[in-house]
């Protein structure tokens, strides 16, 4: 196994001819759980599809888990971050069967080995009370627990999370967010997960990577989150408080 | 009734055509493109009579027309809201074409008739033979491309990152809806293809049926539904496309109860 999950070297990725990331350089390291922060629009979302080979690249090469961009995505768990609303009168198992090598043609059928993986993974989230439940019927949160559940089906290397805990409530948030941090510690995953509130995943992840403006940041949370880091990255001054807490706070002061 | 031929011919036409509809409509349903459906069925009417006034055999405009106009809306990368006002502009087009040839024809009115509202009593065999292999064709095209179809119809985003090739998924199966199309309008006309495409589909939705079940029940709701008004329209001498929607509503509507009773033990 490499020691390095993601290697990017002087990336550039455009979205519709526009260049969303410029010359990004970084690597992440097996095992590591990183925070993808940064306003909407930076790239955040065109980072992770870049990461599967989704986006061509301007310049530059990524490597994940030692290949090029969308070789292989047997490794790799996927969460996207638009939900379609197609469905609502089936069921949150059969959502999660479509997926089994729905890539392949021929007729949806399940074999034994795929309900037993979508069982466990179910299980691994605390979400089999939805599975009998319509997609209709669900809340967004609901929803959002059975799609972590599936970018774990088959016990992924890499785990590529697009704002998994939007629009959850706080305190389903916070364990979603810990239980997550729990299973990929145990598996030795590797986990990029983008979050608008940062808080949420403090304590769980070991980084932060942070997109703004076309650049990013990757580091502790001590080293990213400071004043200086993200007033550079921003090019306006930008405050990051901490509360005694340990929450943090960013705001920009000069508007 | 059986012992006359064009009865017997009728109700081979309507199995043959409901075998498709339904899963297609399951499909169809399930993706909410029942619009874009509605759309296709107008566009084929526009071929018919386009080929009809060239002196060709309707039914090839008919399935030319409905299965290129599918392939040709899977095509655009557009949003869903604005795909709405172009299915819409092009559904007028059509319809506007498709009066216009019938107007250049001497013998519209019959034509006319037999395309909006059905003909399915003047089935002849050579038709019921096209309609034998469109439907075979169409089942096993359906049955190759149901398992990404699901997929992508569910997951888009997710689908495009395990390899599913989601346009062309979605392109073939519009050009499948342009088939069945214009297969069920032998029997219910262009106006009423709703009727046993989308009816029997969204009858399995509301029931809440996995999948596989879903599709099956679809097929077998739209044979039964098309058999039915054969039947009654033999008894009533209503029109046959008359009783397919009459019972095609009524089944939307019990399945409604059905859910509802189910929910409240």
């Amino acid at each position: 196994m490499q020691a390095e999950a993601i290697c990017c070297e002087n990336v550039t990725v455009a979205r519709n001819g526009k260049p969303v990331l410029s010359d990004l350089s970084l690597s992440i390291a097996t095992g590591q759980f990183v925070g993808l922060f940064g306003p909407n629009g930076a790239g955040k979302t065109t980072f992770l599809r870049a990461l599967m080979g989704l986006l061509p690249l301007q310049q530059g090469q990524i490597r994940v888990l030692g290949q090029s961009p969308g070789a292989d995505m047997s490794d790799i768990g996927y969460m996207p971050q638009n939900r379609s609303a197609n469905g609502a009168s089936l069921t949150g198992w059969d959502l999660l069967a479509s997926g089994m090598s729905g890539n392949r043609w021929g007729l949806p059928w399940l074999s034994r080995a795929d309900r037993l993986a979508i069982q466990e993974a179910l299980d691994s989230v605390d979400a089999s009370d939805l599975a009998a439940r319509r997609l209709g019927e669900l809340s967004g949160g609901e929803r959002q627990r059975l799609l972590i559940a599936q970018a774990l089906i088959g016990s992924p290397r890499l785990l590529l999370l697009d704002e998994p805990l939007a629009s959850l409530d706080p305190v389903r948030m916070r364990d979603i967010a810990e239980r997550l941090g729990a299973l990929v510690k145990q598996r030795g995953m590797t986990v990029l997960c983008s979050a608008h509130d940062i808080n949420a995943l403090m304590g769980v992840m070991d980084s932060v990577m942070y997109v703004a403006r076309g650049h990013a940041r990757l580091g502790s949370v001590d080293e990213v989150m400071t004043t200086e880091a993200l007033s550079a990255l921003y090019g306006a001054p930008v405050e990051v408080c901490r509360t005694p807490s340990g929450r943090l706070l960013v705001s920009a002061d000069a508007l | 009734m059986l012992e006359y031929d064009f009865m017997r011919m009728a109700f081979a036409a309507s199995v043959l055509v409901a075998l498709l509809a339904g899963p297609v409509g399951w499909f169809l349903v399930l993706r909410r493109q029942s619009f874009a459906g509605h759309a296709l069925a107008h566009i084929a009417f526009a071929g018919a009579a386009g080929a009809a006034l060239a002196g060709w055999p309707p039914l090839f405009g008919l399935f030319g027309a409905s299965i290129l106009a599918g392939g040709a809306m899977g095509m655009p990368d557009q949003k869903a809201a604005e795909r709405d006002v172009a299915i819409g502009l092009v559904l007028s087009l059509a319809m506007g074409c498709g009066v216009l040839f019938l107007h250049l024809m001497t013998r519209s009115a019959a034509v006319a008739n037999a395309l909006l509202f059905g003909n399915v009593l003047g089935v002849s065999p050579q038709t019921l033979e096209s309609l034998a292999a469109f439907t075979l064709a169409g089942l096993v095209g359906l049955a190759i491309l149901s398992r990404p179809l699901l997929f992508a119809s569910l997951q888009p985003e997710l689908a495009e990152a395990r390899g599913v090739r989601v346009r062309m998924v979605s392109t073939l199966f519009l050009m499948l809806v342009g088939a069945a199309t214009a297969e069920a309008a032998q029997i219910t006309g262009v106006l009423l293809v709703f009727t046993l495409m989308v009816g029997p589909g969204a009858t399995a939705h509301r029931l809440g049926l996995s999948p596989l079940f879903g599709l099956a029940s679809a097929t077998l709701l739209a044979v039964a539904e098309a058999w039915g008004g054969l039947a009654l329209s033999w008894w009533t001498d209503a029109p046959v496309s008359f009783w397919i929607a009459v019972l095609s509503t009524l089944a939307f509507l019990l399945a409604g109860r059905v859910t509802a009773l189910r929910r409240t033990p």
